[in-house]
């Protein structure tokens, strides 16, 4: 029996929707048919939009009228290396504006990469009626007082997380901004703040919300204060402590013990600035609960490290400093069964000689050990291809990997070989790979490898290797679902990316600085491909002063439907037909 | 020994040499690259004496740590290589106070009232005074003489920074080299608050 799609009653339809959260999902359903496409619209609640200039503030709002939540992107991933210059862009304001006179009932905004100013935090708070979650990740451009605005006006506020965000804080004194009357906080994350905040204030703050669950706090907040903090938090489930020492003082210990005791909901720990060992102990209760331990900024090191992790035996997710050592990865590998995540980064990433004994073995241990490892990303200074095939065949549900070899271009260290065939039977092996990242010694080769088995590989981070355009067009017309492509130091050229072009429109982004692109062709590529940005960053001045076949210095490229960008600075040339 | 080394560099008895040619038509002395502001003005008294004698003091630790200045040039460092956050790379390079690495150390500079901030490579100077007159220029403003005593006595502006401890430090009261180490950012601080430091 046929039943015509108008038969179905909207509201139903509606209502099965409202259960259909993921976003590929929701554009998927908008593509059924033109009544599916305005049903969905008129209800889709939250937007998630990977690069700020892919599309204009006023497109989403025309076509999506009862959004309560918005998560955009803005800069570029390398820009947290420093390869973007200051000034680029990302300036969120023109969205806050757009959006504070189109929602009115907005809720939440997540911001990554974007230069958020004190007037945007303003706008923000004053907007919004029932703002709940405001979440700026590695942002930069605000201070304080915007954290006041927001602090002293938004009445219903559950989150407040600033994640890795760089802060003008000339004062804590914005705290105390959230009236007393203010009590519906769950999240707060203030771990990356330098200066004090008022600690009577937080403390206050923290005793009057019974729904906190994640409180980070910052460096600056003492080892003998926090445990006043946790007794006024017991429910908490996710904590980040401040500096970790003080003077060993038996009463200060035991105090610190019990109230962590008293938290029988942590499940995350992190923080640990400056730790003296002696208080370490005082962690101990809560271990055997943690499923995630973040000790990137903790100085432990040797046995105090090992017996911390080591009693964390119901951990999924570990960041760890390279003290870890192989070890200790060891003891993680035989007491962690169910570990999905670790990150290891390096305590002196600029010294000429490793610091620590930590080598692939420590890497393959844990591949051994933890059979349910998924995402990886690991500093080291040697590697070998027997390595990287071991792991590859312990972890074939790997979906995230990342080997960051400290030395550009370090081969095998065993065979002197390069690492192709590690790579190589990673990518093949580890058939849900949807993140990599290459490093060390490596030739086109390793770019046959992904583009041949990485059917489902989304993100490429790529430095230092390949030999020829061949590697940028195995990569290009291989990966089906590549959707950034971030490139540096590599001998790709002209040839690859104009073979390639229609792939661009496929894909979110492509970044490749200190490569051979020239600027004949991004001209040739912008003047093709009207609905991407091809943007050229050349800190030398106009490239156009320099001869054609020049290779420009930085290359953004991104499917936009938004057009030009006309926010950008002296030192970025949008090659666009006939702007350029 | 030592002290007599550093005593002369800053006499710069080359300077003073009798020869042809016109002053400062001389290659610079130091092989390694020099820093890219060059301090015309002849710093004042006070404050070169006091950084001669912290400076021997930074000169006989270098040589203590032996191989770092003999040795050849530290490798070049790469941009943005390892990958690892930028703000994080502030917080390990102040935790290395004898590393030598080749990367800039920048540090964001406000000035009270100005609308925007600006950055500086801290790694570019070899000492206060150029900092200073730096600064100086950059904004336009006066900040004056040091004294161990009285601070910037009489100006209206007092140049601060933040060290790793997260306080506020009056420029110029540590030795350069654990200056250089420990400041996070620099703030001049305007008016009353800065005369208010020299009590």
């Amino acid at each position: 029996m046929l039943r015509k799609a108008s038969s179905f009653p909207e509201e139903m339809l509606e209502h099965v929707l409202s259960f259909i959260t993921s976003d590929k999902d929701r554009n998927a359903v908008s593509l059924v048919c033109k009544s599916w496409y305005e049903i969905e619209r008129w209800c889709r609640k939250r937007i998630f939009v990977g690069n700020c200039y892919a599309v204009r503030p006023e497109m989403v709002i025309r076509r999506f009228p009862e959004l309560r939540s918005v998560e955009l992107k803005g800069k570029p991933h390398f820009a947290d290396f420093d390869l973007v210059p200051d000034g680029w862009g990302g300036c969120v304001y023109p969205w806050i504006a757009a959006l504070a006179t189109a929602y009115p009932l907005l809720e939440e905004i997540k911001l990554k990469r974007m230069v958020v100013s004190d007037e945007s935090l303003e706008v923000i708070a004053k907007s919004f009626k029932n703002f709940k979650v405001l979440v700026l990740s590695s942002c930069e451009g605000f201070s304080t007082d915007g954290l006041a605005a927001v602090a002293a006006n938004c009445r219903n506020l559950r989150g407040l997380d600033l994640r890795e965000s760089e802060v003008d804080d000339p004062s804590g004194q914005w705290l105390s901004r959230f009236p007393d009357s203010f009590t519906s906080l769950a999240s707060l994350n203030i771990s990356c703040l330098g200066a004090e905040v008022s600690f009577s204030a937080l403390e206050r703050l923290v005793g009057r919300c019974p729904d906190l669950k994640t409180l980070r706090l910052n460096h600056a907040v003492p080892l003998d204060k926090l445990a006043n903090l946790l007794r006024g938090a017991p429910q908490l489930v996710e904590l980040g402590t401040g500096a970790y020492s003080a003077e060993l003082q038996p009463d200060v210990f035991s105090n610190l013990a019990g109230a962590f005791s008293g938290c029988k909901e942590l499940r995350s720990l992190s923080g640990f600035w400056n730790v003296f060992p002696g208080y370490l102990p005082a962690v101990y209760p809560v271990c055997s609960g943690l499923t995630s331990l973040n000790l990137r900024d903790a100085n432990i090191q040797g046995a105090d490290l090992i017996k911390l992790v080591s009693q964390c035996r119901s951990l999924q997710r570990l960041w760890v400093l390279d003290y870890i050592e192989d070890i200790g990865l060891e003891e993680l590998a035989a007491c962690c069964k169910d570990l999905t995540e670790l990150r290891v980064f390096p305590s002196d990433p600029y010294g000429a000689e490793p610091n620590v004994s930590l080598t692939e073995r420590g890497l393959v241990s844990v591949s051994e050990g933890c059979p349910k490892l998924q995402s990886v990303l690991y500093f080291c200074r040697q590697m070998t291809n027997a390595a990287l095939v071991t792991i590859a065949k312990n972890s074939p549900r790997m979906t995230c990997f990342r080997l960051c070899i400290i030395e550009p271009r370090a081969p095998d260290y065993q065979t002197l070989q390069p690492l192709d065939l590690g790579f190589g039977a990673i990518v093949e092996n580890c058939k849900d790979l949807r993140r990599l990242s290459l490093s060390g010694l490596l030739t086109d080769r390793v770019f046959e490898y992904i583009g041949t088995y990485a059917k489902k590989l989304e993100m490429l981070s790529v430095a230092f290797a390949g030999d020829s355009d061949l590697g940028l067009h195995h990569v290009l017309s291989g990966c089906e679902k590549l959707c950034k492509l971030e490139i540096r130091d590599c001998p790709f050229g002209d040839n690859a990316l104009l073979a390639n072009a229609a792939k661009l429109e496929t894909m979110r982004s492509l970044w490749m600085s200190s490569c051979s692109v020239s600027f004949r062709a991004c001209k040739l590529l912008g003047q093709k491909m009207p609905r991407l940005n091809v943007e050229v960053i050349d800190e030398r001045g106009p490239p156009d002063l320099r001869p054609e076949n020049c290779p420009v210095e930085k290359l953004y490229i991104y499917r936009t439907i938004a057009g030009p960008r006309f926010d950008m600075p002296g030192f970025v040339w949008t090659m666009n037909g006939d702007s350029v | 020994m030592e002290r007599s080394m550093a005593y002369e560099r800053d006499l710069n008895l080359k300077a003073t040499e009798l020869r042809l040619g016109l002053p400062g038509s001389d290659e610079p002395e130091k092989p390694s690259t020099t820093p890219s502001v060059r301090s015309n003005k002849r710093a004042s008294p006070e404050i070169s004496e006091e950084s001669r004698s912290k400076g021997s003091s930074c000169v006989s630790s270098k040589v203590e740590s032996g191989e770092r200045d003999s040795a050849p040039p530290a490798k070049e460092q790469v941009v943005g290589w390892p990958p690892i956050r930028s703000y994080r790379k502030n917080c390990l390079r102040a935790k290395k106070n004898d590393q030598v690495d080749g990367a800039g150390m920048y540090v964001k500079v406000s000035v009270d009232g100005a609308p925007y901030l600006r950055k500086i490579d801290l790694k570019v100077y070899k000492s206060y005074p150029e900092l200073l007159e730096t600064l100086e220029n950059m904004f336009k403003l006066t900040i004056g003489e040091y004294s161990e005593k009285e601070g910037y006595n009489g100006s209206d502006f007092a140049p601060t920074y933040e060290d790793k401890d997260g306080d506020w430090m009056l420029v110029g009261d540590v030795p350069w080299d654990m200056f250089i180490s420990s400041c996070k950012r620099l703030r001049i601080m305007k008016g009353s608050e800065a005369r208010g430091l020299s009590c």
